[in-house]
């Protein structure tokens, strides 16, 4: 079996309103020193062997995990 | 064609919660809407008596709600599933000029199909925009007031006049509609020039202005746009919701009339008959 983790993040220079949040509520708890929060977010998707996997997996997060107006996004077979 | 002869399906599918007032605001003004399950068009786990098929229908309406749990994206799931079996049934739908509405979840669901802003052609194959979460990071639920910037493309508002204030309420926790950053001005040019700008967020004074009158801090103000023919229309609030006056928050300080969404309907139905 293969896990595919699939890792969609924001792209740069688009708001990422429940980081700034998180950031803050981070802050309002005490602690110093922070910086930036992101959220990010993984898929682990797990496939049978064989076959082009990398290549299914970009297919899977073009059609549907990634909106590709906003979002970057990786993959680590593993 | 007369109204009580045009067929509006309300596509549902687990999750969508807001079939039932866009199923009578068609009703109260007489057409013949019917709530229909997705399954139901693409005829998967069904029995033959519960198929339908999407070219019997003059009207598609998307309601809002939380499709499939809003998970991934919100709309995403709904969109993956349509376009999986009923591509070409939709754009063969779009084609034919017959009116697609999307309220909510609905026009989420509309821009990650790929059916708006439809800046080439009926349907993209990835999504051209994007309606992400509220600059807020909250869920904004309260009412909204809109100005119509449409020039006359869109068949829903031909009934809207423009300097008429609407007062429609928005429910959304991602209603920020965006573009892709790097291009964002010349796709904002070329929706203004095709005309598909419907709707903007405004203050009591019709004047653009930020949060709280603008709920979600979307580019431009844009509550709601149509593709370039005008049939297909998306819009964040919530028309469906204030059909009649009393639906108003201030309904007991003005004067009686019907509800400020309820004009959407009407448009709609004016279109059919006269087109279809």
């Amino acid at each position: 079996m293969v896990v595919a983790e699939v890792r969609v993040e924001l792209k740069k220079g688009v708001a990422d309103p429940e980081g700034k949040n998180t950031l803050k509520a981070l802050e309002l708890l005490g602690f110093d020193g922070l910086k930036d929060v992101k959220t990010v977010k993984v898929f682990d998707i797990y496939l049978e062997d064989g076959g082009d996997v990398e290549k299914k997996v970009d297919e899977m997060c073009r059609r549907l995990l990634a909106n590709p107006v906003i979002h970057n996004y990786s993959v680590k077979i593993k | 064609m007369k109204a009580s002869q045009v067929k509006v399906c309300v596509l549902r599918i687990e999750g969508t919660n807001c079939e039932e007032e866009m199923f009578m605001s068609f009703k109260r003004l007489g057409a013949k809407p019917e709530k229909v399950h997705l399954k139901q068009l693409t005829g998967t786990d069904v029995s033959q008596e519960e198929k339908r098929d999407l070219s019997d229908y003059h009207i598609l309406a998307l309601p809002g709600g939380f499709s499939a749990g809003d998970y991934v994206r919100a709309g995403a799931i709904f969109a993956a599933r349509m376009k999986s079996k009923l591509s070409k049934d939709l754009v063969e739908f779009i084609k034919a000029g017959k009116p697609v509405l999307g309220v909510c979840n609905g026009f989420q669901i509309l821009v990650e199909t790929g059916l708006l802003p439809a800046m080439s052609g009926i349907m993209s194959e990835f999504p051209e925009a994007v309606l992400g979460t509220n600059d807020s990071a909250r869920f904004e639920c309260r009412p909204t007031l809109l100005r119509k910037v449409n020039r006359g493309s869109c068949a829903f508002t031909s009934r809207i006049s423009p300097d008429k204030i609407s007062l429609i309420p928005s429910a959304h926790a991602e209603g920020k509609l965006m573009f892709p950053l790097d291009r964002t001005k010349a796709v904002l040019r070329e929706l203004e020039d095709n005309d598909q700008i419907v709707f903007k967020y405004v203050d009591p004074e019709g004047n653009l202005a930020g949060y709280p009158w603008c709920p979600n801090g979307a580019t431009e103000n844009i509550a709601g746009i149509c593709n370039r023919e005008g049939n297909v229309f998306g819009l964040m609030p919530h028309p469906e919701r204030v059909f009649f006056r009393f639906t108003h928050p201030d309904w007991t300080r003005e004067t009686d009339g019907p509800g400020d969404g309820r004009a959407v309907f009407e448009s709609v139905l004016d279109y059919a008959t006269r087109k279809l």
